[in-house]
């Protein structure tokens, strides 16, 4: 059987090429490589190339101890660094079996969901980048502004959090940042019209992304697609239902599903994600309970018992899974970082074949890549 | 009869150069004025500031002119020498010979040509060549798609903006741009041929490569199209003409169916660059509100819309102007 990376014979024997789309490239989103092989503007096969922008740091999980891992998790993702700080923090906290006071739980959801929508306005914002639309790009920066302005009141930091601790949180909330996110919420639901009218409604956009880059089905499976991408597809699935961590199951929130599984379906369930965020944002800042913030005993040192462990979040790219091989130790013998980027970036060979290289642009932008995530 | 600019001064040879200095001087302008327009409308539509050094942000234009023409001029290894630097002249160039068939007002005109229309659709054809010795002689994969779009899209859109330049054509009956503009003495002709003006104007805004039709130079795609190569003042040339494209697609939109300097109170030519500089600032303004089309979805509409529509709307003109 042919490799995946095998140059597709051209039967008509015209004259083909190779185009090397970045490292440095404006719309591979960081430093991902792309080796085209073109017919013209269509391409006969794509072959991702990553590594660029790979910093170890599985490898660096391995040479410390649990707690000195803390920062780095949202160094993976930068885009969506709060759910991997606190997603970090709760695999530990599940193979210890701390518990997590209340308050903890319902900050730590607001800073999740409201990292989530910063990641997928950012998304927003390049993917239109992508298709040749400016000024959308300015719109949804402004809004993310927003949000990292309220996450930077409380962790300190714009991107890359490190705002979970085992047990809690580092530091408590106070009613400004709880009204500044409500606020919010009320502002973002009078924007989203916005977006829905000027952006999604727009034919130009329809043009461009409708039966653009369709994933088949087979590649779930294969891949290990999972995110908007997967809900694009039709597949109801989201870790936050599936397999509730934290305390997801006490709020109401649905899933978006769109069943076509082209960049206009993706783009349509990540618009609908960011109310259903905005929704759970709603019922947490009203559900908050007073009450510490912080379990009362953690462990000083942080020493899972011998054995395998695996824990995922649901990020806004998708399944984040990490697998943690314990030895005793305060230090991991192996921890894996299963990241949803580097499974939806996988399946681009089978995507782009035979779409044009405009499409490889609009494919690339619409599973909202994040390449340092890719590499790690 | 308009006064005739080229027994104005006494001499054939002085008037030529005395329009030449004058053309240049005002795209050399106009540039910078349409650059820094760009610059503050997009600010405004994207809710920025935009540049802010001087008055209204005007000295920008100016540093960036010294940045422009103080930057080295590299030419890379392996390109074609004489098509890469051939053609930054040839796509300018063309632009100068254009602003001269302007009718800028009834008695602001260079020389009353009477196939000006056809004349100046040959002479602006001529950039699409610089375009693609651009492309082609960069040796550069970006550029030469850029080049491959280019001239694939600009001779797809010069069929829709020809015929919708007919009707107008048969309905005055003059090739001549300045009996176009007198003809519409009444009402401006975007009044009895909208749908001519509409085609004129997208066909225009794609001729120009302006977005959401900037396909050439698709900067998220192509990195920066046919022009990835050249830096300093040669990039600059493309830039400018750029600019001074969009002065001829609006100028002929403003004779043809604005009717050129015609307004009242104000003087013709402030009418005319009025009238020109308006259709401008809808051209920017498309291009900050619309994503990009793809190369084939392009192609569609040139063919699949545009040229049919253009055909028929000359048809019902045919058939009206023969029973009227």
């Amino acid at each position: 059987m042919a490799s995946r990376f095998d140059v597709v014979p051209d039967r008509e024997n015209r004259d083909t090429y190779f185009l090397n789309m970045g490292p440095q490239h404006p719309s591979t989103h960081g430093v991902l490589r792309l080796k085209l092989h073109l017919d013209g503007e269509t391409i006969l096969s794509a072959e991702p190339v990553i590594g660029y922008g790979h910093r170890a740091h599985e490898k660096m999980a391995e040479n410390r101890d649990f707690l000195q891992f803390l920062p780095n998790p949202s160094r993976v993702d930068y885009i969506s660094g709060m759910i991997y700080n606190i997603g970090y923090c709760q695999a530990i906290e599940r193979t210890m079996g701390i518990e997590v006071p209340e308050r903890a739980e319902y900050i730590r959801i607001i800073g999740n969901e409201l990292n989530r929508i910063s990641s997928h306005l950012l998304w927003l914002g390049t993917f239109l980048l992508d298709l040749g639309a400016f000024t959308p790009f300015l719109y949804a920066f402004d809004d993310r502004e927003k949000i990292l302005d309220i996450l930077d009141s409380v962790t300190g930091s714009r991107l890359t959090y490190c705002y979970g601790r085992f047990g809690g949180v580092v530091m408590d909330v106070d009613d400004t940042f709880l009204r500044n996110v409500s606020d919010f919420c009320t502002y973002f639901k009078t924007r989203f019209p916005i977006y829905q009218d000027l952006v999604i409604d727009n034919v130009i956009f329809h043009e461009r992304t409708v039966g653009v880059g369709i994933f088949d089905q087979d590649l779930v499976q294969k891949y290990g697609v999972s995110g908007p991408a997967l809900r694009a597809m039709g597949h109801a699935s989201d870790v936050r239902k599936d397999e509730p961590y934290g305390i997801y199951d006490r709020f109401e929130f649905d899933i978006p599903i769109q069943q076509e599984g082209d960049c206009f379906a993706r783009s349509l369930v990540r618009m609908e994600e960011m109310l259903q965020s905005i929704r759970i944002v709603e019922q947490a800042v009203k559900g908050i309970p007073e009450g510490p913030f912080m379990a009362a005993k953690v462990p000083k040192r942080i020493r899972p018992a011998e054995g395998e462990y695996y824990f995922c979040v649901e990020s806004a790219r998708g399944n984040f899974g990490m697998y943690i091989v314990s030895d005793g130790s305060d230090i991991p013998f192996r921890h894996k970082l299963r990241t949803p980027s580097f499974a939806n970036m996988a399946t681009m060979p089978d995507v782009m074949r035979g779409e044009l290289l405009s499409d490889a642009v609009a494919i690339l932008g619409s599973i909202d890549i994040v390449v340092p995530e890719i590499d790690r | 009869m308009p006064t005739d600019f080229t027994q104005l001064l006494g001499g054939f040879w002085l008037a030529i150069g005395a329009t030449v200095a004058l053309i240049m001087a005002y795209l050399c302008v106009n540039a910078i004025l349409l650059i820094w327009l760009e610059r503050k409308l997009s600010a405004r539509i994207q809710r920025r500031v935009g540049p802010t050094r001087g008055p209204f942000g005007l000295v920008q234009q100016v540093y960036d002119m010294v940045k422009l023409f103080s930057k080295e001029l590299i030419t890379p290894d392996q390109v074609n020498r004489v098509l890469y630097l051939i053609a930054p002249v040839m796509v300018f160039a063309p632009v100068m010979a254009v602003c001269s068939l302007f009718p800028v007002s009834a008695t602001w005109i260079f020389h009353d040509y009477n196939v000006a229309v056809v004349l100046l659709l040959a002479i602006s054809g001529f950039n699409i060549l610089g375009i693609f010795f651009a492309g082609w002689g960069s040796n550069n994969k970006y550029a030469l798609l850029g080049a491959v779009r280019s001239v694939a899209q600009n001779i797809s859109y010069e069929i829709p903006l020809i015929l919708s330049i007919i009707p107008i054509v048969m309905m005055t009956g003059t090739l001549s741009l300045y009996g176009i503009a007198a003809a519409q003495t009444t009402v401006p002709f975007v009044l009895l041929q909208p749908i001519a003006a509409i085609i004129f104007i997208i066909s225009a805004t794609a001729e120009t490569n302006r977005a959401p039709f900037d396909i050439p130079e698709a900067e998220s795609e192509l990195v920066a199209g046919f022009h990835t190569e050249y830096s300093g003042m040669r990039f600059g040339l493309f830039f400018f003409a750029e600019y001074s494209n969009m002065i001829i697609a609006c100028g002929l939109a403003t004779v043809l169916f604005l009717g050129g300097w015609k307004g009242p109170y104000l003087p013709g030519p402030v009418w005319f660059f009025i009238k020109v500089y308006a259709l401008i600032i809808l051209m920017m303004w498309f291009r900050w509100t619309f994503p990009r089309l793809r190369f084939d979805q392009l192609m569609k509409f040139a063919w699949m819309v545009l040229v049919p529509v253009a055909l028929i709307n000359l048809l019902i003109t045919t058939l009206v102007l023969k029973l009227v």
